[in-house]
């Protein structure tokens, strides 16, 4: 039984016509995911804009409590040369790197070098304002915050979490593999890409619980009301501007993740992907799943970036480590 | 597939600079200054639910002060009346006092040791988002309220200073009588057992243990008790405040 796939599936949703014979569309994520998705694309984005306009107001970072002149950990800052111009500088520990262009000095709208830690094209607002980028942050992280409160409560009553992200036994035992095939750029297809693999789980599970509740918690502890009953939590990560530069690292550690989503969206049909995440609707190619080899024949090679043939056998037994959901029998499934 | 690539990046380029664009517009326009600012109001209810108003800053040791408290913002009034009170090392100031109070006053820094006062290690962070911890010794401001008597009707307290802005504005801050009343927020006189230093806000300046720098007012001329400060300055309760920072600086 090859159930967990279409666990994700939703009985409500109306059969879908399939786009070829070929091909075979999957109701994958239901509405409600799919509107605090892209909420959550435009949280995120615009609190990381608006939250380099706010370290633009002091870029640099600390460690502990003060912020002591020449204790900085990272430090965007500018001088001029001998001839008159400016020079941005990117300091990190003891080395210096010069980021002119970029980083400490960089054109502001008019094309005029000026003083700025990051420059205008990755700031909201552009040009330096910092009374109005905490507007845009504050704005947004109740956006994020609330959205993202609906989606874990909302994942937990319909068992999205419980079921797609948790990890299995079976996922833990076929990290390696995993591991390898992404190394390789090699997607599953049909059925079998359905189910979030043990990287997948991972990186989501992490990225909501220690990134999302961390960089929250950090953003918290930088406010001095808050800071009244959460003083110990600042404390034990070594103080406010501790809690500032993890909060600044969290931000980047979620670029970094989006950029590794968007690749891998990408590699793995990005269209069918957007589809997915838009209108609910994933292409698969059924009748793959318990084929010894994936014939790649069939497919059309715009879906599939990678047209990879895994050489493998698909093991059945990888996927078939959680119990099934008895509920989740439907036409949709291409075998059962 | 080139073509969707293409149209692909296309797509994104072009979605990027409409998103630049109608953020600075947004950011300019009356109706998204108000839409994005509506989270102010949200950050002090729900602040003040989590962290009640009773609730401490955290007070530090003496290992933790800053070796130098950084000064911000003015560090030296030009006005004639402080340097005619500076050049006499400010034993001629009095600390005025009026508004929605029973018995306006004019107290000197002699006067206000004589009531409560309080030495704390707090720290000092600034919106722009570096910290300094500080000793500071001052005068309970609930004690200076309790001396003058407050009107039942006045709902905030604000402190007008010697010192000027951009054009000559003056610089004033405000907080409610709720914060106003907290065991630290204090009128200090002194920053680690010395007097204030000028560049700090001499001879007193106010401390809010649980807001951001700008609203610690340096260079006290006066306090008035309100109910309203819409009819100060730009009417958003401080200089700051007119020039589009929150009131609540909570966070």
């Amino acid at each position: 039984m090859n159930t967990q796939s279409v666990a994700v599936a939703d009985m409500d949703a109306p059969a879908p016509e399939p786009l070829a014979p070929s091909r075979q569309l999957v109701y994958r994520h239901t509405l409600p995911i799919r509107i605090m998705h892209w909420i959550n694309v435009i949280a995120l984005s615009l609190m990381f804009f608006s939250g380099l306009q706010i370290f633009n107001a002091h870029p640099n970072l600390y460690w502990g409590n003060r912020s002591d002149k020449g204790k900085e950990l990272l430090s965007l800052a500018a001088h001029r040369d001998p001839a008159g111009n400016l020079v941005g500088t990117t300091r990190f520990g003891h080395h210096e790197f010069n980021t002119t262009g970029v980083l400490g000095v960089s054109k502001d709208g008019d094309g005029t070098p000026t003083v700025r830690g990051f420059p205008s094209w990755l700031t909201v607002p552009g040009p330096g304002w910092l009374a109005m980028g905490r507007r845009w942050h504050f704005f947004f992280a109740w956006v994020f915050v609330l959205n993202g409160l609906c989606y874990v409560g909302y994942s937990l009553a319909r068992r999205h979490l419980q079921r797609d992200l948790w990890p299995t036994g079976a996922d833990w035992r076929g990290i390696g593999r995993s591991i390898i095939d992404h190394v390789r750029f090699q997607h599953p297809h049909g059925t079998e890409a359905l189910r979030y693999n043990i990287l997948q789980r991972l990186a989501y599970l992490t990225v909501i619980f220690v990134f999302g509740v961390g960089i929250v918690l950090m953003g918290l502890a930088m406010s001095p009301r808050m800071d009244s009953v959460l003083s110990p939590l600042v404390e034990a990560v070594g103080g406010r501007q501790s809690a500032r530069t993890i909060h600044f690292i969290i931000a980047w550690a979620f670029v970094a993740f989006v950029l590794i989503h968007v690749f891998e969206v990408l590699i793995s049909g990005v269209f069918n992907q957007l589809r997915g995440m838009i209108t609910g609707y994933y292409g698969i190619d059924p009748g793959s799943i318990d084929t010894d080899n994936i014939d790649t024949s069939e497919k059309d090679a715009g879906e599939i970036a990678t047209a990879g043939i895994r050489p493998e056998k698909v093991d059945a037994g990888s996927i078939d480590g959680a119990a099934p959901d008895e509920t989740a029998a439907t036409e949709e499934r291409p075998h059962d | 597939m080139t073509d969707r690539r293409s149209f692909l990046r296309m797509a994104i380029m072009g979605t990027a600079g409409l998103v630049v664009a109608g953020c600075d517009r947004i950011s300019q326009s009356n109706w998204g200054t108000r839409v994005l600012g509506s989270a102010e109001g949200l950050n002090r209810r729900v602040q003040a639910l989590l962290a009640p108003s009773s609730a401490m800053a955290k007070e530090y040791s003496e290992a933790d002060i800053s070796s130098v408290f950084h000064p911000n913002g003015t560090t030296m009034p030009g006005t004639p009346v402080y340097q005619a009170l500076m050049a006499n090392q400010f034993r001629d100031y009095k600390l005025q006092v009026n508004g929605m109070v029973d018995r306006p006053a004019m107290l000197s820094i002699d006067d206000l040791k004589r009531l409560d006062t309080r030495t704390q290690i707090t720290r000092h962070d600034c919106v722009e988002g570096w910290s300094a911890i500080g000793k500071w010794q001052g005068t309970l401001l609930s004690a200076v309220l309790d001396h003058v008597g407050v009107d039942p009707q006045a709902r905030f307290v604000v402190f007008h200073c010697f010192d000027e802005m951009d054009m000559g504005t003056p610089y004033y801050e405000s907080v409610d009588l709720g914060e106003a009343r907290h065991p630290q927020t204090l009128l200090a006189f002194g920053l680690n057992d010395k007097p204030l230093p000028v560049a700090n806000g001499a001879p007193l300046r106010l401390r809010v243990g649980r807001q951001l720098g700008y609203k610690q007012a340096k260079y006290l001329s006066r306090i008035e008790l309100v109910k309203s400060f819409n009819a100060i300055g730009d009417g958003k309760g401080g200089y700051w405040e007119d020039q589009g920072y929150e009131w609540y600086a909570g966070i």
